[in-house]
Formats: C-alpha cells, sequence, structure tokens
C-alpha cells in the first residue's frame, strides 16, 4: 500500500521542506491515486466515473461584523439528495481562538479541508513563533485549493476573525465583506439581514438578528433546517451559544403573532 | 416508479418512446445491498447488520455480515458495494497493525474514525462506494457511534442507521431512542437489554419492508468485557 505525499500534486514550490513527513513513520499525507497526479491537466479524467451516491450539500450560513465583533451563524442540516443525512451537524468550526468558519458546500470537503487548514496555520503557528494573519490564512486556503479547481471539490469558507470576514470558495474567489451569507438559503437570510443590520447593534440585538435570519432561510429553503449554530467571535476570543432547535421557534413565533389557532396548518 | 431516471432527454419516458441511442459505460460500482445500524449507550456499544449479499435480482449469499471485528473495543459495520467493503477492511487493518508497532498502544475508536476519514477521502475522486458506521468504547468506557458518509464527512452521534434501509430506520431510531416528536414523555436511559431487543424489532420491520435485507441478523455488543455476537434469523423471501 504505497503513499505519496499529499503537496506532489501542487505544481508550485512555495514549501520546500516536507517536514510532516519525516516527523514520524507513520503516514499522515494523503494518498493521491494515479489517475488524478495532475488535476488541472485531467480534470476529464477525474470525473469519468459517475458516483452511484448523492453526497451532502445545501446549508444556510452567515456572518457580519458590528461593532462589538462578528456574529456567525449557520442551520445544521444536512442533506443527501432529498434524504436528511444528519440533522444535527456542525457547520461552524474554530480553527484557532479567534478565528472561526463556516463551512458550505459539500460536507465531506468542508471537513476535511477545514482540518487540513488548522493543520498548516497550527504549522506555521510552530515555525515562525507567530499566529498568520486572517488575510494570509484566507490566502493560503486559496492557494491550497487552487488545484482542485475544476474537479467536483465544492468548498465555500467564510473565514471569521473578530474584525474581519473574508469568503474563499473553491472556484477562486478570495473576497472581504461586512456581511457574507453563503448556501441554498443564503438570498433568505440576506433579505432579513439587509433589513436590520447595521453597525451600532449591541451584542444582543446581532445575535437576535443572526438567528433570526437563519430562522426565516430555514423556514424558506428545504435543504437548510434543524438547529441553529451561534459563534461571536471578538478580540478576546469566540465563544459559542447554545444550540438552538428551531422547531420549538417556529410555533412561539406563530403564537406570538397570534396565527396559531388557525386550522390552516403549515408545515416547516 | 416516476422519477427523472425514466425521462431522456427529450422528456419521454424511456421505457416507452424511442429517447435516442443511449451509451452503457462499464460501471466500477456495485449495489450489494444490507443494512447496518449501531447505537451507544452508557457503558456499551451495539453493531448490528444484516448478513443479506445481494445484486440485483440475485442473492449471492445468505451469510454474509457485514460486522468487522477491528479491535477489542470497536466494531466496523460497512454496507453498499462489497468489493470496497473488502478492500477498505483491509486497508484498516494494516493501518491499526501499523499504528500499533509505531506507537505500542491499540487505537481508539475515536482515533480509528478520524483514520478512516482520511482513509475514505483520499479516494475524493474515485470513491469507495462504502457506507461505514463505527461503534464502540471511546477512551472513558462510554459508548461512541461515528457516521460516515461514503467520502469521509463524520462525526460522533448516539445512534445510526446505514446503507440501504437507513431511511426507514433511522426515523424509528430517531422516536425510540432519541425520543424525538413525542411530547411529554419521560427520557429513560437505555439499558443494554432495551437496546438489543430494539434492534431486533427494527431490523425485521425493515426486513419486512426492504428487499435487500433479511436472511439473518449479526449483533455485536461491545462492553469492557469484550465483543459479544449474537445471530437472529430474519425473513428469507
Amino acid at each position: 500500500y504505497t503513499v505519496s505525499v499529499f503537496t506532489e500534486s501542487l505544481n508550485f514550490k512555495w514549501r520546500g521542506e516536507m517536514t510532516s513527513k519525516k516527523a514520524s513513520d507513520v503516514p499522515l499525507e494523503f494518498h493521491v491515486p494515479s489517475l488524478f497526479k495532475r488535476p488541472s491537466s485531467r480534470a476529464s479524467h477525474s470525473v469519468s466515473v459517475r458516483r452511484p451516491f448523492p453526497l451532502s450539500h445545501g446549508t444556510t450560513t452567515l456572518g457580519f461584523i458590528f461593532q462589538g465583533g462578528v456574529i456567525a451563524a449557520a442551520d445544521t442540516r444536512a442533506s443527501a439528495g432529498g434524504l436528511v443525512a444528519c440533522p444535527a451537524v456542525h457547520k461552524i468550526t474554530p480553527i484557532h481562538s479567534h478565528l472561526v468558519v463556516t463551512s458550505s458546500g459539500s460536507g465531506a470537503d468542508c471537513m476535511l479541508w477545514e482540518r487540513i487548514l488548522t493543520r498548516e496555520i497550527r504549522l506555521y503557528q510552530l515555525r515562525h513563533k507567530r499566529r498568520l494573519s486572517i488575510r494570509g490564512t484566507a490566502k493560503l486556503l486559496s492557494l491550497m485549493l487552487h488545484p482542485f479547481k475544476g474537479t467536483d471539490v465544492c468548498v465555500a469558507l467564510t473565514l471569521c476573525g473578530w474584525d474581519k470576514l473574508i469568503y474563499v470558495c473553491s472556484d477562486g474567489a478570495r473576497l472581504q465583506g461586512d456581511i457574507f451569507s453563503v448556501g441554498s438559503g443564503s438570498p433568505y437570510a440576506y433579505g432579513v439581514l439587509d433589513r436590520s443590520l447595521s453597525w451600532s447593534l449591541n451584542k444582543e440585538e446581532a445575535i437576535l438578528l443572526a438567528r433570526e435570519a437563519v430562522f426565516r432561510a430555514t423556514h424558506r429553503d428545504a435543504y437548510s433546517g434543524n438547529n441553529v449554530d451561534l459563534f461571536h467571535v471578538t478580540a478576546e476570543g469566540w465563544r459559542q451559544r447554545q444550540r438552538e432547535d428551531l422547531k420549538e421557534e417556529y410555533y412561539r413565533d406563530m403564537e406570538k403573532r397570534g396565527l396559531y389557532n388557525k386550522t390552516l396548518f403549515l408545515a416547516i | 416508479m416516476l422519477s427523472a431516471q425514466n425521462f431522456g432527454e427529450s422528456g419521454k419516458m424511456k421505457e416507452y418512446h424511442y429517447a435516442g441511442p443511449t451509451e452503457h459505460r462499464f460501471s466500477p460500482y456495485a449495489f450489494n445491498g444490507g443494512t447496518v445500524l449501531a447505537v451507544a449507550g452508557e457503558d456499551f456499544a451495539i453493531v448490528a447488520s444484516d448478513t443479506r449479499l445481494s445484486e440485483g435480482y440475485s442473492i449471492h449469499s445468505r451469510d454474509s455480515p457485514k460486522c468487522y471485528k477491528l479491535t477489542d473495543t470497536t466494531v466496523l459495520g460497512c454496507s453498499g458495494f462489497h468489493g470496497d467493503c473488502l478492500t477498505l477492511t483491509k486497508i484498516i487493518d494494516a493501518r491499526l497493525k501499523m499504528y500499533k508497532h509505531s506507537n505500542n498502544k491499540t487505537m481508539t475508536s475515536g482515533a480509528i474514525a478520524a483514520m478512516l476519514s482520511t482513509i475514505l477521502y483520499s479516494r475524493r475522486f474515485f470513491p469507495y462506494y462504502v457506507y461505514n458506521i463505527i461503534g464502540g468504547l471511546d477512551e472513558q468506557g462510554k459508548g461512541a457511534v461515528y457516521s460516515f458518509d461514503p467520502v469521509g464527512s463524520y462525526q460522533r452521534d448516539t445512534y445510526k442507521a446505514g446503507g440501504s434501509a437507513s431511511a426507514m430506520l433511522q426515523p424509528l431510531l430517531d422516536n425510540q431512542i432519541g425520543f424525538k416528536n413525542m411530547e411529554g414523555v419521560e427520557h429513560v436511559p437505555l439499558t443494554k437489554d432495551k437496546a438489543v431487543q430494539l434492534v431486533k424489532d427494527v431490523f425485521v420491520s425493515a426486513a419486512e419492508r426492504d428487499v435487500y435485507t433479511g436472511d439473518a441478523l449479526r449483533i455485536c455488543i461491545v462492553t469492557k468485557e469484550g465483543i459479544e455476537e449474537q445471530n437472529i434469523p430474519l425473513r428469507k423471501d
């Protein structure tokens, strides 16, 4: 069983040392199958075998900056075709104490690429005795994803620092902004956010706004749903709010608006 | 069944209209059926699978269990394409031995799960067509279940069903073990005997409604004393 180093498939030489291999004799790298050796020139080969199963997709994630830091919120549903593969996925993952990343696209791709990114950031910190900036992290991620452009790797991550939001996707986009929403439910989330977002919100209002945006998106988008995860990142680090089930929120909202008594039963 | 696959590109139904010349390519995958289930309790874990190996309308074997013992505290259940299941288990066994020789200790369930995730993702562009579920005990002795998708995305659960009848079994498990969609019910912790009985009942139901599930049920119960195996007959039709 031969193992080849993952970085051999990258064409540029910005990484001279392959120290992860020398560190131990347990193989840690990815085995890149031979039909995949140079993905940019063989993109057509990589899609020649049709997959007999659907992969998990579909989500609503959002992030925005306000005076009190950055809020990152996401739903927790992973769908594969028409089936809810998992109702309790973690779409927001901390990379280190001051950086949180929201993922959307294919579940496995996001999970593994976040893991790779965390490893590279940690190695950078150990080698250079300082943390890589969020802009550097975004550029590193973008460069690592570049060889897979044109294949069906589908990754759209929003890196949320305490003063910056950067969106990186596997198509090659790398954008800094004040507000991002990604995924199939993002149009609905944008609608709610654009209405009420302002710089001067206080922390509770911002959290409520993020929660409301995800709730409305899960209501209208079939591929988003279940719970909402919320992270608040400040200069002191990230803090996670307890995961909340939106099913209860729907009934609370209906009762508040006096619509619950109607016999018209609306399904989520 | 009226699904999109029955319609050709011109919008006409493939079985009743000529929709144009169709090209048949060799597919390296086959679907061999089978269902796997895992449940984690306070100090035990159960991994169960049926033992039918089918392909198309035929049954290749009635005694092909899909639970594979990895270590004394971990069992892997894999269903999907049998060829990939066999290769994957061989690779995992080899990696377990390598770990044991380099680190002088057995891999823990969590470590096996993380390793399996990278093994599956290394074949991102020609995936193993296998639905994996790992059941075992974690370092604290509590039951752990890790469920995977074919390309390596995984997470720790309390219970999970995978394979051909997974869409039928998972809602039943959500209700009986997760107490979902029920009002005013006391959340009783699951005992080992109740869990084993539940698994048997659930597989009997699956065998009724899923053609690829049946013949016999193999249950592996993982506790700190070791792994106990039980075989229960299911419908053979």
